[in-house]
């Protein structure tokens, strides 16, 4: 059936493949009909894909470090693409997000134009510069532009402490989702999931990683789509929900109107068992100051252009060229989960909070609503609770709690959809946690093992011996996230956005000076990457333990401030040292031209 | 000035013209998102809503496509291109 270059097969192999997959869903649904219980259907799905991307890693293998640290550059334009859009969007963008919509509205928002606004930097400022530069890794850029062990060794740090801060909150994700999927404690299901995203990348590093987030991608885009179709349908919303809500958008904030938004008392609020939030805020209405707005959106920004993962899937693909449309497919790819977040979040809300529909649970009785069987499930799960603070007997918008996660996993039960399809959702949420812890721990411990191990401490080092580290890294930094991960110190969310401004803070203006501006040395650089993180992490600190935060930058923002500072530190010092040799104004002239030989030959 | 200068002079003007487009949709409106999200938007959505929702997102998607072709026509305009793959 597949004959020739696996390369030029892709569409056919990953068309078989996704048939394959919906196949697989209208067995499981044919299954259902026959009375397979709903525990069975969910360790089924989690336990097929997750085998499929066990082989695919395995066929993945390889012995070269080209292979093994850039998948051999020859990954396609829309597949990497795909790739991108899975080691992107995390277990945070799949589970998260919607709820985070659903609970803090416009707000919460400038995530959505951050996440992908940043996208434009990565295009215009920085991938198909460090793509003609044939670097193996970000600090790989940073070493060679600038010079030195010490500035290479400081683009490690900071790489390590915003992907390590990152990889937590996934492996936390997968854990969560294995937990529930496959009926095991959730101690134990963090190592399941780790072992999952180390059957992917171990043997095939870059290569393994780059076939298994396609697949991955294509799960989780079928899993997050089909739902959110299927409800609008169902409630007759619209066919198209995209473009069709305005209506049920409008009804939102007239019920909104019609019910208020009535504070509840301390005392009544302490009974609500923690993580769950209410309705608080209006749902389409602008709530947020245009700085907080702006702020959090510049700072995923400008995060997004410095996060290390994403930037090495553009060193993967076969030219310059490539690199850049790869990145417009990458950002369609994420635009399709991302717009359709906020119209699930709004499905989610109308459907329960409208009493004229027969989801609808405001306004019920009490008692009616907990003897809903969903109700039962997921206050079980301590992700649903109601209370009658008023003492009315009916059920009020002020009186209905949820957890964020329940609203992508809740809905389609909700929705009284068949349970294959909280199934199907579980398997997709799984490939987005698992598909960027791999994309993090590789970048960690490619990182380490390149620039530290063999850059550094032996550049004597063989092949085979290189590739023996690297996977040892691999799975000891694994083992670290999920140790960490077990501890549960964070929520997903917040630990997310800090690995964003921890990765602007130090690499934002190393890596884009480093091109833009011929001026910029060594000395600048490592300053720049020094002052920026340590300022950065300083004001987190200092705003975590009671500090009252200046301009507004919050615990959310606090990159803002550090990316200022690596900003001016870099520049002053730049300077007032002396200028960068003739050497190193030539590499860079020869980095802003796409055509002739990338300054890093094919094996370093 | 070296054909390297005067290219690398055209590539800095789009980026300019990049990043003030990109500073539009991602900044400039939401300085004014309170008095936009009065405006009935695109599909019946109030406006700033269906920025957040879709349109600045669109907007980032296109600009993106748009850019890496002005790209190559500089490129290719100083005969800088890559031969062949895409």
């Amino acid at each position: 059936m597949i004959k020739g270059n696996f390369i030029d097969n892709l569409p056919k192999v990953y068309g078989i493949y996704t048939g394959g997959f919906l196949a697989f869903i209208i067995i499981m649904a044919i299954g259902e009909q026959m009375g397979m219980t709903s525990k069975t259907i969910g360790i089924c799905f989690v336990a097929f894909t997750v085998a499929i991307y066990a082989i695919i890693g395995y066929l993945s293998r390889t012995a070269q470090a080209d292979a093994y640290y850039v998948a051999g550059r020859q990954v396609p334009t829309v597949f990497n693409g795909m790739a991108t859009a899975a080691d992107w969007m995390s277990g945070a963008s799949f589970v998260a997000m919607a709820g985070g919509i659903y609970f803090k509205g416009y707000g919460y928002m400038a995530l959505l134009v951050g996440w992908t606004g940043g996208y434009v930097l990565v295009a215009s400022l920085l991938a198909p510069y460090l793509r003609k530069f044939g670097c193996y890794t970000v600090p790989d850029f940073i070493g060679t532009r600038y010079g030195g062990n010490l500035s290479r060794f400081m683009a490690v740090v900071v790489l390590t402490v915003a992907s390590f801060t990152y990889v937590t909150a996934q492996i936390n994700a997968t854990g969560t989702i294995a937990s529930v999927a496959l009926d095991i404690p959730f101690q134990y299901a963090v190592y399941v999931g780790l072992v999952s995203i180390l059957l992917c990348s171990m043997l095939g590093g870059m290569r393994g990683v780059t076939w298994t987030q396609v697949a991955q991608y294509i799960v989780l885009i079928i899993a997050y789509l089909l739902p959110v179709f299927w409800i609008s349908n169902k409630m007759g919303a619209g066919f198209f929900p995209h473009f069709m809500l305005a209506d049920e958008v409008a009804r939102i904030g007239e019920l909104e109107q019609q019910f208020g938004f009535v504070k509840n008392a301390a005392a009544d609020l302490k009974s609500v068992p923690k993580g769950l939030a209410g309705i608080t805020k209006a749902h389409s209405a602008v709530n947020a100051s245009p700085w907080a707005f702006i702020s959090l959106a510049l700072a995923m920004m400008m995060g997004t252009a410095s996060l290390p993962h994403v930037m090495m899937r553009y060193f993967t693909t076969p030219s310059v060229k490539a690199a850049r449309k790869s990145v417009g497919w990458s950002l369609f790819f994420i635009f399709l989960l991302y717009s359709s977040a906020p119209m699930l979040a709004t499905l989610s809300k109308l459907s329960l909070i409208d009493p004229t529909l027969p989801t609808g649970i405001i306004g019920k009785s009490i008692a009616e609503v907990q003897a809903i069987d969903w109700y039962q499930n997921w206050n079980q799960a301590n992700l649903m609770f109601v209370s009658d603070f008023n003492g009315n007997g009916t059920l009020e918008l002020n009186e209905f709690f949820m957890g964020g996660k329940a609203v992508v996993l809740a809905t389609p039960e909700i929705a009284g959809l068949p349970y294959v399809i909280s199934g199907l959702v579980a398997a997709g949420g799984m490939a987005a946690a698992m598909s960027t812890a791999d994309g993090l721990i590789l970048a960690i411990a490619n990182a380490i093992s390149h620039d530290v191990y063999y850059k550094i401490i032996d550049p004597k080092a063989e092949t085979a011996k290189r590739l023996v580290v690297a996977r040892v890294l691999l799975v000891v930094i694994g083992f670290a996230g999920a140790t960490i991960a077990a501890l549960e110190i964070q929520g997903i969310l917040g630990s997310v956005i800090w690995a964003f401004d921890f990765a602007m803070s130090g690499l934002f203006f190393p890596l884009v000076l480093g091109v833009w501006w011929k001026r910029a040395n060594k000395e600048g650089a490592v300053a720049g990457m020094f002052l920026g993180l340590v300022s950065g992490a300083a004001y987190l600190i200092w705003v975590r333990n009671g500090g009252s935060g200046f301009l507004g930058i919050t615990q959310l923002t606090f990159g803002i401030f550090g990316s200022f500072v690596s900003l001016v530190s870099m520049v002053v010092v730049s300077l007032m040292t002396s200028e960068p040799n003739a050497a190193t104004q030539r590499m860079v002239d020869e980095v802003r031209v796409p055509s002739g030989k990338s300054i890093l030959g094919k094996q370093h | 000035m070296s054909k390297q200068e005067q290219h690398w002079e055209k590539t800095r003007g789009l980026l300019i013209v990049t990043l003030a487009i990109w500073f539009v949709f991602s900044i400039g409106i939401f300085l004014f998102g309170a008095e936009m999200n009065e405006v009935t938007g695109p599909f019946g959505y109030p406006l700033t809503y269906w920025f957040t929702c879709q349109g600045s997102l669109g907007a980032f998607v296109i600009l993106i496509f748009w850019f890496a072709n002005r790209q190559e026509k500089i490129d290719e305009q100083f005969g800088f291109s890559e031969r062949g793959d895409d």
